[in-house]
Protein backbone atom coordinates (compact mmCIF):
# COMPACT_ATOMS: atom_id res chain seq x y z
CA UNK A 1 0.00 0.00 0.00
CA UNK A 2 1.04 3.44 -0.99
CA UNK A 3 2.49 5.68 1.83
CA UNK A 4 0.22 8.34 2.74
CA UNK A 5 1.08 12.21 3.37
CA UNK A 6 -0.90 14.31 5.64
CA UNK A 7 -1.99 17.35 3.71
CA UNK A 8 -4.45 19.62 3.55
CA UNK A 9 -7.90 20.82 0.98
CA UNK A 10 -8.70 24.42 -0.22
CA UNK A 11 -11.14 24.33 2.75
CA UNK A 12 -9.04 23.99 5.23
CA UNK A 13 -9.73 20.27 6.29
CA UNK A 14 -6.80 17.55 6.25
CA UNK A 15 -6.30 14.86 4.00
CA UNK A 16 -4.54 11.80 3.53
CA UNK A 17 -2.86 11.78 -0.44
CA UNK A 18 -0.38 9.26 -2.04
CA UNK A 19 2.50 10.88 -3.57
CA UNK A 20 1.45 9.93 -7.36
CA UNK A 21 -1.81 12.32 -5.98
CA UNK A 22 0.25 15.24 -5.05
CA UNK A 23 2.38 15.08 -7.87
CA UNK A 24 -0.53 14.67 -9.85
CA UNK A 25 -2.07 17.67 -8.15
CA UNK A 26 1.05 19.33 -8.39
CA UNK A 27 1.23 19.20 -12.31
CA UNK A 28 -2.24 19.35 -13.20
CA UNK A 29 -2.37 22.82 -11.10
CA UNK A 30 0.79 24.63 -12.77
CA UNK A 31 -0.96 22.96 -15.99
CA UNK A 32 -3.74 25.22 -15.42
CA UNK A 33 -2.24 28.51 -14.60
CA UNK A 34 -0.01 27.94 -17.32
CA UNK A 35 -2.92 27.32 -19.79
CA UNK A 36 -5.14 30.66 -18.95
CA UNK A 37 -2.39 33.05 -18.22
CA UNK A 38 -0.16 31.63 -21.35
CA UNK A 39 2.92 31.29 -19.22
CA UNK A 40 5.65 28.69 -18.70
CA UNK A 41 4.38 26.08 -15.92
CA UNK A 42 6.84 24.94 -13.63
CA UNK A 43 10.17 22.54 -14.43
CA UNK A 44 10.75 19.43 -13.18
CA UNK A 45 13.14 20.57 -10.54
CA UNK A 46 10.24 23.19 -9.28
CA UNK A 47 7.92 20.57 -8.84
CA UNK A 48 10.15 18.77 -7.21
CA UNK A 49 10.77 21.51 -4.66
CA UNK A 50 7.05 21.78 -4.18
CA UNK A 51 6.19 18.38 -3.42
CA UNK A 52 9.19 18.41 -1.05
CA UNK A 53 7.74 21.42 0.73
CA UNK A 54 4.17 19.89 1.04
CA UNK A 55 5.16 16.56 2.32
CA UNK A 56 7.65 17.41 4.69
CA UNK A 57 6.91 15.90 7.72
CA UNK A 58 7.35 18.84 10.21
CA UNK A 59 3.91 20.65 10.98
CA UNK A 60 5.70 24.18 10.58
CA UNK A 61 8.00 24.92 7.76
CA UNK A 62 10.61 27.89 7.26
CA UNK A 63 13.12 29.56 4.94
CA UNK A 64 16.47 29.61 5.45
CA UNK A 65 18.31 32.00 7.31
CA UNK A 66 18.93 35.26 5.18
CA UNK A 67 15.75 34.63 2.82
CA UNK A 68 13.50 35.78 4.61
CA UNK A 69 11.03 38.86 3.38
CA UNK A 70 9.13 41.58 4.77
CA UNK A 71 5.34 41.46 5.42
CA UNK A 72 2.83 44.24 4.28
CA UNK A 73 -0.74 44.21 5.47
CA UNK A 74 -4.14 45.42 4.25
CA UNK A 75 -6.93 46.35 6.86
CA UNK A 76 -4.14 46.89 8.83
CA UNK A 77 -5.44 48.22 12.26
CA UNK A 78 -8.84 46.39 11.63
CA UNK A 79 -7.11 42.91 12.58
CA UNK A 80 -7.61 43.65 16.25
CA UNK A 81 -10.06 45.60 17.30
CA UNK A 82 -13.08 44.42 14.98
CA UNK A 83 -12.02 41.07 13.35
CA UNK A 84 -11.08 39.32 16.64
CA UNK A 85 -12.99 42.14 19.21
CA UNK A 86 -10.26 42.70 21.22
CA UNK A 87 -10.82 46.54 22.76
CA UNK A 88 -7.84 48.56 22.00
CA UNK A 89 -7.45 52.03 19.71
CA UNK A 90 -5.55 51.83 16.33
CA UNK A 91 -2.46 53.63 17.88
CA UNK A 92 -2.23 50.74 20.61
CA UNK A 93 -2.77 48.15 17.56
CA UNK A 94 -0.09 50.00 15.60
CA UNK A 95 2.40 49.60 18.97
CA UNK A 96 1.15 45.94 19.72
CA UNK A 97 2.02 44.73 15.79
CA UNK A 98 5.36 46.90 15.67
CA UNK A 99 6.54 45.74 19.77
CA UNK A 100 4.80 42.40 20.30
CA UNK A 101 4.36 41.08 16.99
CA UNK A 102 7.37 42.01 15.13
CA UNK A 103 5.41 43.14 12.04
CA UNK A 104 7.80 44.73 8.77
CA UNK A 105 4.98 47.41 8.26
CA UNK A 106 1.48 48.17 9.27
CA UNK A 107 -1.80 49.61 7.76
CA UNK A 108 -3.89 52.52 9.42
CA UNK A 109 -7.35 52.20 8.55
CA UNK A 110 -11.03 53.20 9.16
CA UNK A 111 -13.62 50.34 9.62
CA UNK A 112 -15.43 51.70 6.70
CA UNK A 113 -12.59 50.60 4.20
CA UNK A 114 -13.09 52.39 1.13
CA UNK A 115 -12.19 55.72 0.08
CA UNK A 116 -15.35 57.63 -0.93
CA UNK A 117 -16.68 57.27 2.99
CA UNK A 118 -13.47 58.66 4.41
CA UNK A 119 -13.52 61.76 3.03
CA UNK A 120 -16.14 62.98 6.06
CA UNK A 121 -14.08 61.76 8.48
CA UNK A 122 -10.72 62.98 6.49
CA UNK A 123 -9.54 65.35 9.67
CA UNK A 124 -10.02 62.49 12.48
CA UNK A 125 -8.32 60.13 10.42
CA UNK A 126 -5.11 62.44 10.05
CA UNK A 127 -5.08 63.40 13.90
CA UNK A 128 -4.54 59.57 13.92
CA UNK A 129 -2.35 59.28 11.58
CA UNK A 130 -0.13 61.95 13.07
CA UNK A 131 -0.49 60.56 16.52
CA UNK A 132 0.57 57.12 15.41
CA UNK A 133 3.15 58.81 13.43
CA UNK A 134 5.13 60.22 16.42
CA UNK A 135 4.97 56.98 18.46
CA UNK A 136 5.89 54.12 15.57
CA UNK A 137 8.83 53.59 14.26
CA UNK A 138 7.89 51.19 11.45
CA UNK A 139 6.25 52.36 7.76
CA UNK A 140 2.83 52.94 8.68
CA UNK A 141 0.99 53.10 5.41
CA UNK A 142 -2.76 54.09 4.99
CA UNK A 143 -5.34 51.99 3.09
CA UNK A 144 -8.82 51.55 1.87
CA UNK A 145 -10.45 50.24 -1.52
CA UNK A 146 -11.49 51.86 -4.39
CA UNK A 147 -14.98 50.36 -4.27
CA UNK A 148 -16.69 51.47 -7.51
CA UNK A 149 -19.39 50.05 -6.05
CA UNK A 150 -20.12 52.70 -3.77
CA UNK A 151 -20.64 55.34 -6.30
CA UNK A 152 -23.88 53.46 -7.86
CA UNK A 153 -27.29 54.52 -6.94
CA UNK A 154 -28.93 54.97 -4.26
CA UNK A 155 -25.67 55.18 -2.28
CA UNK A 156 -23.91 57.25 -4.89
CA UNK A 157 -24.55 58.88 -8.11
CA UNK A 158 -24.64 56.77 -11.00
CA UNK A 159 -26.65 54.14 -12.33
CA UNK A 160 -25.81 50.96 -11.47
CA UNK A 161 -23.74 48.58 -14.12
CA UNK A 162 -24.89 45.42 -12.12
CA UNK A 163 -28.64 46.06 -13.09
CA UNK A 164 -27.89 47.51 -16.51
CA UNK A 165 -25.98 44.56 -17.84
CA UNK A 166 -28.86 42.25 -17.58
CA UNK A 167 -31.08 43.75 -19.11
CA UNK A 168 -29.18 44.21 -21.94
CA UNK A 169 -27.91 47.97 -21.45
CA UNK A 170 -24.16 47.74 -22.34
CA UNK A 171 -23.72 51.44 -23.42
CA UNK A 172 -25.72 52.31 -20.38
CA UNK A 173 -23.44 50.11 -18.22
CA UNK A 174 -20.65 51.46 -19.99
CA UNK A 175 -21.15 55.23 -19.36
CA UNK A 176 -22.18 54.44 -15.57
CA UNK A 177 -18.44 53.35 -14.59
CA UNK A 178 -16.97 55.75 -16.86
CA UNK A 179 -18.89 58.27 -14.59
CA UNK A 180 -17.79 56.54 -11.61
CA UNK A 181 -14.56 56.37 -12.58
CA UNK A 182 -14.10 59.62 -12.34
CA UNK A 183 -15.77 60.06 -8.68
CA UNK A 184 -13.45 57.34 -7.41
CA UNK A 185 -10.30 58.86 -8.48
CA UNK A 186 -11.22 62.73 -7.29
CA UNK A 187 -11.65 60.74 -4.13
CA UNK A 188 -8.79 58.45 -3.75
CA UNK A 189 -6.72 61.40 -4.80
CA UNK A 190 -8.26 63.84 -2.06
CA UNK A 191 -7.93 61.30 0.79
CA UNK A 192 -4.37 59.73 0.30
CA UNK A 193 -2.90 63.29 -0.67
CA UNK A 194 -4.53 64.35 3.12
CA UNK A 195 -2.94 61.07 4.79
CA UNK A 196 0.37 61.40 3.02
CA UNK A 197 0.20 65.25 4.35
CA UNK A 198 -0.16 64.18 7.40
CA UNK A 199 3.10 61.44 7.73
CA UNK A 200 1.90 58.63 6.12
CA UNK A 201 4.67 56.34 4.97
CA UNK A 202 2.69 55.07 2.06
CA UNK A 203 -0.74 54.09 0.13
CA UNK A 204 -2.01 50.92 0.13
CA UNK A 205 -5.28 51.05 -2.68
CA UNK A 206 -6.49 47.25 -1.90
CA UNK A 207 -8.90 44.65 -3.19
CA UNK A 208 -8.65 46.51 -6.05
CA UNK A 209 -10.66 45.42 -9.28
CA UNK A 210 -13.43 44.65 -6.63
CA UNK A 211 -16.23 45.87 -8.97
CA UNK A 212 -14.53 44.77 -12.09
CA UNK A 213 -11.95 46.75 -14.77
CA UNK A 214 -13.18 50.24 -13.87
CA UNK A 215 -12.24 49.48 -10.52
CA UNK A 216 -8.72 49.10 -12.26
CA UNK A 217 -8.91 51.61 -14.31
CA UNK A 218 -9.79 54.27 -11.20
CA UNK A 219 -6.91 53.11 -8.92
CA UNK A 220 -4.01 52.96 -11.93
CA UNK A 221 -5.57 56.60 -12.61
CA UNK A 222 -5.37 57.75 -8.97
CA UNK A 223 -1.81 56.52 -8.69
CA UNK A 224 -0.46 58.08 -11.11
CA UNK A 225 -1.77 61.33 -10.12
CA UNK A 226 -0.45 60.59 -6.47
CA UNK A 227 2.87 59.31 -7.60
CA UNK A 228 3.72 62.37 -9.40
CA UNK A 229 2.64 64.77 -6.86
CA UNK A 230 4.38 62.98 -3.52
CA UNK A 231 7.05 61.39 -5.68
CA UNK A 232 9.35 59.85 -2.48
CA UNK A 233 6.35 58.25 -0.76
CA UNK A 234 5.35 54.30 -1.81
CA UNK A 235 2.56 53.43 -2.88
CA UNK A 236 1.07 49.73 -2.70
CA UNK A 237 -1.61 48.16 -5.01
CA UNK A 238 -3.08 44.92 -3.88
CA UNK A 239 -5.51 43.48 -6.12
CA UNK A 240 -9.18 41.35 -5.84
CA UNK A 241 -8.37 38.62 -7.81
CA UNK A 242 -6.11 36.72 -10.16
CA UNK A 243 -7.64 38.54 -13.61
CA UNK A 244 -9.47 41.79 -14.35
CA UNK A 245 -12.95 41.07 -14.71
CA UNK A 246 -14.34 42.82 -17.51
CA UNK A 247 -17.88 44.37 -16.54
CA UNK A 248 -16.98 46.85 -18.75
CA UNK A 249 -14.47 45.18 -20.94
CA UNK A 250 -13.20 48.27 -23.36
CA UNK A 251 -11.37 50.41 -20.97
CA UNK A 252 -7.70 50.53 -21.56
CA UNK A 253 -4.88 52.17 -19.42
CA UNK A 254 -1.68 53.21 -21.71
CA UNK A 255 -2.81 51.53 -24.49
CA UNK A 256 -3.44 48.16 -22.76
CA UNK A 257 -7.01 46.40 -22.31
CA UNK A 258 -7.55 45.83 -18.77
CA UNK A 259 -10.16 43.23 -18.84
CA UNK A 260 -8.63 39.52 -19.02
CA UNK A 261 -5.34 40.51 -17.48
CA UNK A 262 -3.26 38.32 -15.03
CA UNK A 263 -0.97 39.13 -12.57
CA UNK A 264 2.72 38.67 -14.85
CA UNK A 265 0.44 41.81 -17.21
CA UNK A 266 -1.42 43.54 -13.77
CA UNK A 267 1.90 44.20 -12.39
CA UNK A 268 3.40 46.18 -15.28
CA UNK A 269 0.09 48.50 -15.64
CA UNK A 270 0.80 49.08 -11.70
CA UNK A 271 4.43 50.15 -12.66
CA UNK A 272 4.12 52.36 -15.63
CA UNK A 273 1.56 53.81 -12.86
CA UNK A 274 3.87 54.65 -10.50
CA UNK A 275 3.10 52.04 -7.86
CA UNK A 276 5.93 50.97 -5.77
CA UNK A 277 4.65 47.23 -4.11
CA UNK A 278 2.79 45.64 -6.39
CA UNK A 279 0.30 43.02 -4.33
CA UNK A 280 -0.56 39.73 -6.27
CA UNK A 281 -3.58 37.27 -5.93
CA UNK A 282 -4.08 34.01 -7.15
CA UNK A 283 -7.64 32.70 -6.17
CA UNK A 284 -7.91 29.32 -3.73
CA UNK A 285 -10.09 27.14 -5.02
CA UNK A 286 -11.63 25.31 -1.64
CA UNK A 287 -12.43 22.15 -3.43
CA UNK A 288 -8.55 21.48 -4.68
CA UNK A 289 -5.69 20.51 -2.32
CA UNK A 290 -3.53 22.19 -1.59
CA UNK A 291 -0.72 20.87 -4.09
CA UNK A 292 -3.29 21.73 -6.58
CA UNK A 293 -3.79 25.61 -5.62
CA UNK A 294 -0.16 25.90 -4.44
CA UNK A 295 1.53 24.80 -8.16
CA UNK A 296 -0.99 27.50 -9.27
CA UNK A 297 0.49 30.18 -7.12
CA UNK A 298 3.58 29.67 -7.78
CA UNK A 299 3.17 29.66 -11.22
CA UNK A 300 1.29 32.74 -11.55
CA UNK A 301 4.03 34.48 -8.96
CA UNK A 302 7.07 33.11 -10.42
CA UNK A 303 6.41 34.74 -14.00
CA UNK A 304 5.10 37.91 -12.09
CA UNK A 305 7.99 38.26 -10.28
CA UNK A 306 10.30 38.03 -13.39
CA UNK A 307 8.60 40.46 -15.47
CA UNK A 308 8.27 42.85 -12.21
CA UNK A 309 11.09 45.95 -11.77
CA UNK A 310 9.07 46.66 -8.41
CA UNK A 311 8.65 44.27 -5.19
CA UNK A 312 5.61 41.76 -5.54
CA UNK A 313 4.34 40.65 -2.33
CA UNK A 314 1.88 37.69 -2.69
CA UNK A 315 -1.99 38.04 -1.07
CA UNK A 316 -1.61 35.50 0.95
CA UNK A 317 -4.69 35.93 3.63
CA UNK A 318 -7.54 33.95 4.24
CA UNK A 319 -8.86 31.89 0.25
CA UNK A 320 -6.38 33.43 -1.50
CA UNK A 321 -2.32 32.54 -2.56
CA UNK A 322 -3.12 29.09 -1.60
CA UNK A 323 -3.83 29.64 1.69
CA UNK A 324 -7.34 27.75 3.14
CA UNK A 325 -10.59 29.57 2.65
CA UNK A 326 -11.05 29.77 6.02
CA UNK A 327 -11.23 32.34 8.82
CA UNK A 328 -8.71 30.14 11.10
CA UNK A 329 -6.22 28.52 8.05
CA UNK A 330 -4.05 25.82 9.51
CA UNK A 331 -0.54 26.99 10.34
CA UNK A 332 1.46 23.80 8.50
CA UNK A 333 -0.34 25.27 5.32
CA UNK A 334 0.12 28.68 5.53
CA UNK A 335 3.73 28.02 6.41
CA UNK A 336 3.87 25.62 3.63
CA UNK A 337 2.77 28.74 1.22
CA UNK A 338 5.25 30.84 2.41
CA UNK A 339 8.31 28.80 1.77
CA UNK A 340 7.48 27.94 -1.65
CA UNK A 341 6.25 31.61 -2.76
CA UNK A 342 9.77 33.00 -1.71
CA UNK A 343 12.03 29.55 -2.20
CA UNK A 344 10.42 28.55 -5.85
CA UNK A 345 8.94 31.71 -7.03
CA UNK A 346 11.06 34.32 -5.74
CA UNK A 347 8.91 36.71 -4.03
CA UNK A 348 9.79 40.27 -2.63
CA UNK A 349 6.86 39.88 0.21
CA UNK A 350 4.12 38.49 1.98
CA UNK B 1 -2.31 34.67 10.36
CA UNK B 2 0.39 37.76 10.98
CA UNK B 3 2.55 35.39 13.37
CA UNK B 4 2.61 32.49 11.14
CA UNK B 5 4.36 34.43 8.18
CA UNK B 6 6.64 36.57 10.65
CA UNK B 7 7.70 33.68 11.79
CA UNK B 8 7.59 31.60 9.11
CA UNK B 9 9.43 33.27 6.07
CA UNK B 10 9.28 37.74 8.12
CA UNK B 11 12.51 39.90 8.60
CA UNK B 12 9.87 39.93 11.68
CA UNK B 13 10.61 44.11 11.85
CA UNK B 14 12.29 46.35 14.54
CA UNK B 15 13.32 43.07 16.26
CA UNK B 16 15.94 42.78 13.49
CA UNK B 17 15.56 44.91 10.21
CA UNK B 18 12.17 44.02 8.57
CA UNK B 19 11.45 48.01 8.98
CA UNK B 20 14.22 49.39 7.43
CA UNK B 21 14.23 46.41 4.25
CA UNK B 22 10.65 47.89 4.09
CA UNK B 23 11.09 51.13 3.90
CA UNK B 24 13.68 50.28 1.07
CA UNK B 25 10.96 48.64 -0.89
CA UNK B 26 8.55 51.36 -0.76
CA UNK B 27 11.50 52.97 -2.79
CA UNK B 28 10.74 50.51 -5.06
CA UNK B 29 13.62 48.44 -4.61
CA UNK B 30 13.43 44.55 -4.69
CA UNK B 31 14.05 42.37 -1.97
CA UNK B 32 17.38 41.71 -2.66
CA UNK B 33 18.59 45.12 -3.44
CA UNK B 34 16.60 46.62 -0.30
CA UNK B 35 18.40 43.96 2.04
CA UNK B 36 22.01 44.99 0.50
CA UNK B 37 21.14 48.22 0.49
CA UNK B 38 20.45 48.85 4.45
CA UNK B 39 23.47 46.15 4.59
CA UNK B 40 26.22 48.85 3.84
CA UNK B 41 24.02 51.10 5.57
CA UNK B 42 24.30 49.16 8.43
CA UNK B 43 27.28 47.90 7.87
CA UNK B 44 26.52 44.52 8.49
CA UNK B 45 26.21 41.58 6.30
CA UNK B 46 22.82 40.57 4.75
CA UNK B 47 22.77 37.38 6.53
CA UNK B 48 22.32 39.63 9.92
CA UNK B 49 19.50 41.29 9.28
CA UNK B 50 17.46 39.27 9.90
CA UNK B 51 19.21 37.82 12.66
CA UNK B 52 17.21 39.63 16.31
CA UNK B 53 20.92 39.11 18.11
CA UNK B 54 22.98 41.15 15.91
CA UNK B 55 20.01 43.61 14.88
CA UNK B 56 19.39 44.44 18.96
CA UNK B 57 23.20 45.20 19.39
CA UNK B 58 23.14 47.64 15.74
CA UNK B 59 19.86 49.30 17.18
CA UNK B 60 20.96 49.84 20.16
CA UNK B 61 24.02 51.29 19.36
CA UNK B 62 22.43 53.58 16.46
CA UNK B 63 19.50 54.25 18.79
CA UNK B 64 16.60 53.67 15.93
CA UNK B 65 14.34 51.49 18.09
CA UNK B 66 13.78 48.22 19.59
CA UNK B 67 11.06 46.01 21.29
CA UNK B 68 12.06 47.09 24.49
CA UNK B 69 11.72 50.08 25.75
CA UNK B 70 15.13 51.46 27.38
CA UNK B 71 15.65 54.40 29.35
CA UNK B 72 16.94 57.55 27.55
CA UNK B 73 16.33 55.57 24.05
CA UNK B 74 14.70 56.66 21.68
CA UNK B 75 11.26 55.92 20.36
CA UNK B 76 9.15 56.58 17.52
CA UNK B 77 10.15 59.87 15.79
CA UNK B 78 12.58 59.89 17.05
CA UNK B 79 14.19 56.90 15.76
CA UNK B 80 12.94 57.99 12.43
CA UNK B 81 15.28 61.23 12.28
CA UNK B 82 17.96 58.79 12.64
CA UNK B 83 16.32 55.99 10.21
CA UNK B 84 15.86 58.93 7.28
CA UNK B 85 19.73 59.78 7.78
CA UNK B 86 20.93 56.60 8.10
CA UNK B 87 18.77 55.38 5.20
CA UNK B 88 19.20 58.44 3.22
CA UNK B 89 15.86 58.84 2.33
CA UNK B 90 13.08 61.57 3.33
CA UNK B 91 10.25 60.29 6.00
CA UNK B 92 7.14 62.23 5.86
CA UNK B 93 6.27 62.14 9.24
CA UNK B 94 9.86 63.58 9.94
CA UNK B 95 9.89 66.23 7.91
CA UNK B 96 6.34 67.23 8.75
CA UNK B 97 7.53 66.87 12.94
CA UNK B 98 10.78 69.71 11.52
CA UNK B 99 7.78 72.19 10.01
CA UNK B 100 6.10 71.63 12.34
CA UNK B 101 8.53 72.16 15.45
CA UNK B 102 10.37 74.82 13.20
CA UNK B 103 13.37 73.00 12.67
Amino acid sequence: MSKKYLTRYGDNYVAEMTEAEIREDIEDGTFDAASRGEIPAMNQEEIDHLFEIITSPQKIVSVEPGSEVVVSFDAGTLKFTVRHGAGMDRLQTVLAQERALGSDSIELCHVDYSYKPIKPIISEERQTMEQVQLMATLPVLYGAMPNLGLYTKPDGPCDNWAELLPAGKIKEAREAQEEAIEHAVRDIVFVASQMIESGADGINLDTVGASGDADVKASLEAVRILSQKYPTTGFEMGMAGEFNLGMHGELAFDGEILAGMYPHKQVKMAEQAGVSIFGLVVNTNSSKSLAWNLARVVTFTKETVKVANIPVHANVGMGVGGIPLSLIPAADAVSRVDKALIEIAGLDGL
Amino acid sequence: MTVTHESTAGMCGIRSAGDLVFRMELQKMKINDAKAYVAQKLGVSVADLADCAQMKEVREQLDIGTTMLRPDGGVGIQTKFRIAELLGIPINSVENFKRHAGL
